[in-house]
């Protein structure tokens, strides 16, 4: 039948694109500047891991979700705006900021 | 001074003969121990291995034990003052949560040689054999011995901690009174610190951690079911009136083996039990 065109994705992969579309989901209900910052962190955050982060490493990558999980049922609070991340010389953590 | 009152001592023992027997036994017993074990130390030092587990989620490496040597003359008598020896002066990147170092805020607990406690309430084996500190079990590692306590807060949560009432208080702006009797069913379930030893070492909850309340989420449902003050009972018993809930103890009672405070979470779940089937 050779090689499907669409990668088959793993049941993780799953799991990390669904957190990926669910940010991007919650991200909609905010107001406008802080949609876009946090639109372009989020984003970035994904990109940059998946570029870090080996792809056999599953620790890090369940870690990672779980931290993202966290991430996301605070900012799904209507209190929160949105993420500021601080830069730290050895890597970038985010943090959450309550309005 | 002395004398007389050694012989008054022994005035009052011999009323009754083999307890004073025992007193002496022991006293030799312990003699002769201290003689033994004085000259195979060294002088001067006394070392001991802490193996330690490491994991740092922003370093791609499997999580290690790693061996930390300490001289435990120049350290307290806790597993956790040993590991704020090793973070003070030999790693200060081991990372571990504590805060009053006496058992009563539940921060400090770990699995250390094997078993669930608080690492302010071990004392350090005093045998040269390494002691192993690694994070509870079952838990999700944050990093080194810092476990996701999420899951185990938000059961918590679900059982509504807190007194409710169907009725005001018969005096408005006054507390609500307690019989004495009342106030002692509370015993034995009020000092729970929720460190979480109890549930990280129940097996059931480890293959169900998300269905099951475990034993301090129970302990605590059982505290407020059986509060005098609670006029929710029934809505509580119903609450956790669950086959997975509630019906997953099966009285293993690692629970009670672990808990530090000494408290039995297995008794009060059973208590839940009772009333389940009084009340159907």
């Amino acid at each position: 039948m050779g090689v499907p065109r669409v990668p088959r994705l793993s049941g993780i992969q799953r799991e990390v694109l669904a957190l990926y579309r669910e940010f991007l989901r919650v991200a909609r209900v905010k107001s406008g500047e802080d949609r876009e910052q946090l639109v372009h962190l989020v984003s970035s955050e994904f990109r940059r891991n998946s570029k870090e982060v080996d792809r056999k490493n599953f620790e890090c990558i369940e870690h990672l979700i779980r931290q993202g999980r966290k991430q996301l049922d605070q900012l799904k609070s209507p209190d929160t705006t949105g993420f500021s991340s601080i830069k730290v010389n050895v890597s970038s953590t985010t943090q959450t900021k309550h309005s | 001074m002395a004398t007389s009152l050694v012989r008054r001592a022994f005035t009052r023992a011999q009323s009754s003969i083999p307890a004073a027997r025992l007193v002496i036994t022991r006293a030799h017993a312990s003699e002769a121990q201290a003689q033994k074990s004085e000259p195979t130390r060294t002088p001067g030092t006394n070392m001991k291995t802490f193996q330690i587990y490491r994991w740092n989620p922003n370093n791609p490496q499997k999580p290690e034990l790693k061996d930390y040597q300490i001289d435990l003359k120049e350290c307290g008598p806790m597993v956790l003052d040993a590991l704020i020896k090793i973070k003070n002066e030999i790693d200060p990147t081991l990372t571990f949560r504590r805060s009053c170092r006496e058992g009563i805020c539940g921060s400090c607990a770990m699995n250390i040689d094997g078993c669930n406690g608080l690492a302010c309430l071990t004392k350090i084996e005093s045998d040269s054999t390494p002691s192993t500190i690694t994070p509870l079990p079952h838990m999700f590692v944050i990093k080194d011995l810092v476990v996701d306590m999420t899951n185990f807060y938000n059961q918590y949560k679900s059982i509504e901690p807190w007194l409710k009432r169907k009725s005001p208080p018969e005096v408005p702006g006054k507390e609500i009174l307690q019989s004495k009797s009342d106030r002692a069913k509370l015993d034995g379930m009020y000092e729970c610190i929720l460190c979480a030893c109890c549930s990280t070492s129940c097996p059931s909850y480890w293959w169900n951690p998300e269905s099951y309340l475990g034993p301090a989420a129970l302990l605590h449902a059982n505290r407020w079911i059986m509060d005098s003050r609670d006029e929710y009972t029934k809505e509580r018993l119903d609450a956790v009136n669950d086959e997975f809930k509630l019906y997953r103890c099966h009285t293993i009672l690692n629970c009670a083996r672990a808990c530090p405070k000494g408290l039995n979470p297995g008794k009060q779940i059973q208590n839940i039990k009772k009333l389940e089937l009084l009340g159907a």
